[in-house]
């Protein structure tokens, strides 16, 4: 089996994010992680070829992790490494600041067509961006079948089938599909490890592969949507808060009367 | 006029709440059009239930496989549709499967896409707030149809009732969207409570609660309110994962939010920070939930909330 995982490398979770010149997200100035939601796709990759024999050099099994972003993206890459992905893939070109969705998803589909992967793990959600559509996009534009928001994976090798349990508001559905698949797992899915020393001291030796969009053999497309204006909203103005002396349920009560929420 | 395609929306076969804030978004833009994909035999009936909102005429299309394949096949439905029609603009709930099936669309029909919007005007300008609500950006599709999906319960909806017109087409969807199959569907579970992400309150327990969320029940009935809740929560089993708030959880911006016992982490914040206003009742004065709040009590939440139940029952009879 071969597996792909797409990952990206986002602004720390705390780091307070701001819009920068050029109406894009201001990447330079905040610490960069993997995002953290993608390491749940790296564990279960991780997972699906461990039941299967593990993911040896030069073995069946092999995890691969794609991203596009900046040269230092490879920081995120590295982490996947260390959890003991085999191999890494950066789509890194100027021409690709500030793409969106479609432009991501119309790149990450070539990669992954130019290499034969049985399956594609994507996290539900990039911390930064938030719009939860690249993983469907990459299954719209390679016609492989969509696994999404995957609550439990079960992999087939024989048969060469998936089932996901698929976990969403809108309740839970079991799927099941034929390779090649795109799957996206939620959070819930597994616990993801921690890179050991000696997942850290190998994943030094692994190759990260860094292509431009030529030698992806795309050129770079159109901005799909534009930035008209940005602003940064006030801070919340700090709220009244009072200690529990007993008396604080009235007072609650009359808040909520003075805001006309009751 | 300039035909605007709404994609109707559903909480198992009748149309939601949502289905009228976006139809009063899209009349904004120009004519409402409403899309109905239905399985065999029940198109009439859950288009029936589309009975508010500036819309002017409901496509219905049945077919057995939106149900047997999902996404994909709802997409596919919708890119045919968009593409024999060309409307100027797409308008979907931003939920799981609403997104999934814009991007689909997008990719399908060479247009750009807007995920997230609390606003949109009639020049087709989104409002999206993002990192955490802190930035309010504005942003316009520049190539293709507009695919913009909408967050729920973001503005008031236009309720005035109608009975459009119903078109029925029939469709086929493509092999090439049928590769995933649905073997089983289990709705999630409702209680007799408000929905979450269409609720005017929200009151959310986390870790606080110990496992106990009857206060935080009882004060949520008492204001009519939906019950969230912490991953804290959820994750030790004591409220269903629907219920979740947050990142990983559902995005909820009501008039109130209520966090009790909830430590306030990033990940949380990122579901309810826009609510519009937020009161917090935690046993520790330290706790980063008090950073957003507007009426912070310290305290424990099993004196707190009964005392405030009481208050507003008392305030009502
Ligand atoms: C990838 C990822 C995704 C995540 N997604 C989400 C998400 O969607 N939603 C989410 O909520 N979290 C999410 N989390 C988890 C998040 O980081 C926090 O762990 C979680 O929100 C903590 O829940 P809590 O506030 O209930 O618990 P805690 O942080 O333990 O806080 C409990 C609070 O209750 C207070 N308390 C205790 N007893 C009482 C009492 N009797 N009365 C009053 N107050 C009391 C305490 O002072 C404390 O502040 C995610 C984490 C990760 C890594
Ligand atoms: N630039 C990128 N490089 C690699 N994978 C990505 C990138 N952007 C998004 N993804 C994948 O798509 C998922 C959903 O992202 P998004 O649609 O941006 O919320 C992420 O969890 C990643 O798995």
């Amino acid at each position: 089996m071969k597996i792909a995982v797409c990952v990206k490398q986002v602004p720390d979770s705390w780091a307070q994010k701001k819009m920068g010149a050029s109406g894009n997200l201001d990447r330079e100035n905040v610490d960069a992680v993997l995002n953290d939601l993608d390491e749940y796709a790296v564990e279960e990759a991780l997972r699906i070829v461990e039941a299967h024999g593990g993911n040896e050099e030069g073995g069946p099994h092999s995890v691969t992790v794609i991203s596009m972003g900046p040269a230092r993206a490879t920081d995120a890459i590295r982490k996947a490494l260390s959890m003991g992905a085999n191999s890494g893939i950066l789509i890194s070109d100027a021409n690709l600041e500030g793409a969106d969705a479609l432009e991501t998803s119309r790149i990450l589909a070539e990669v992954i067509k130019n290499s034969q992967f049985d399956l594609v793990l994507c996290g539900t959600e990039s911390t930064d961006a938030r719009m939860s559509v690249v993983p469907a996009m990459i299954a719209a534009r390679l016609d492989w079948a969509q696994l999404t928001f995957a609550g439990s994976v079960t992999v087939n090798a024989d048969a060469q089938t998936v089932s996901i349990s698929r976990v969403t508001e809108a309740g839970v559905d079991a799927i099941t599909a034929s390779f090649p698949c795109v799957i996206s797992v939620v959070e819930k899915i597994n616990e993801p490890r921690y890179p050991s020393f000696k997942g850290i001291m190998a994943s030094k030796k692994k190759t990260i592969e860094t292509k431009d969009l030529a030698a992806v053999g795309l050129s770079a497309e159109v901005h799909w949507s534009q930035v008209v204006d940005a602003t940064e909203r006030p801070p919340r103005a700090a709220g009244v808060k009072i200690t529990d002396d007993g008396q604080s349920g009235p007072l609650l009560v009359n808040f909520l009367v003075e805001k006309k929420l009751i | 006029m300039s035909q605007v395609f709404i994609l109707g929306d559903f909480s198992g076969e009748k149309a939601t709440k949502t289905t009228t804030e976006l139809a009063t978004a899209a009349a904004r833009i120009g004519e409402v059009i409403g899309i109905v994909f239905a399985p065999v035999g029940l198109g009439a009936s859950m288009a029936a239930t589309i009975n508010s909102g500036p819309i002017s005429k409901l496509i219905v299309v049945e077919s057995n496989d939106f149900a047997a394949h999902g996404v994909a096949a709802l997409a596919d439905a919708l890119s045919q549709l968009v593409s024999t029609q060309s409307p100027v603009a797409v308008l979907i709930a931003s939920h799981a499967l609403g997104k999934e099936i814009a991007g689909r669309v997008a990719v399908e029909t060479l247009s750009g896409i807007i995920t997230d919007a609390v606003d949109i005007s009639s020049d087709l300008t989104a409002t999206q707030l993002v990192f955490g609500g802190s930035t309010t950006v504005h942003s316009k599709i520049s190539h293709g149809i507009s695919i913009i999906t909408i967050r729920p319960n973001s503005f008031e909806a236009d309720n005035s009732p109608c009975a459009p017109e119903i078109e029925n087409v029939a469709l086929v969807i493509s092999e090439k969207s049928k590769k995933a199959t649905i073997t089983s569907s289990e709705p999630p579970i409702k209680g007799g409570r408000p929905e979450l992400t269409e609720a005017n309150i929200v009151v959310s327990g986390g870790r606080g609660t110990d496992g106990n969320f009857s206060a935080v029940e009882a004060f949520a009935d008492s204001l009519g309110a939906a019950v969230g809740a912490s991953r804290a929560a959820t994750d030790a089993g004591w409220y269903p994962h629907s219920h979740q708030v947050g990142q990983t959880g559902k995005t909820v911006s009501p008039q109130l939010y209520v966090a009790c016992g909830i430590s306030g982490a990033i990940q949380h914040r990122a579901g309810m920070q826009t609510s519009k206003t937020i009161v917090v009742v935690n046993k520790d004065p330290e706790a980063p939930i008090f950073d957003i709040s507007d009426f912070g009590v310290v305290g424990d939440l099993f004196a707190v909330l009964p005392a405030a139940t009481e208050g507003v029952l008392a305030r009502k009879s």
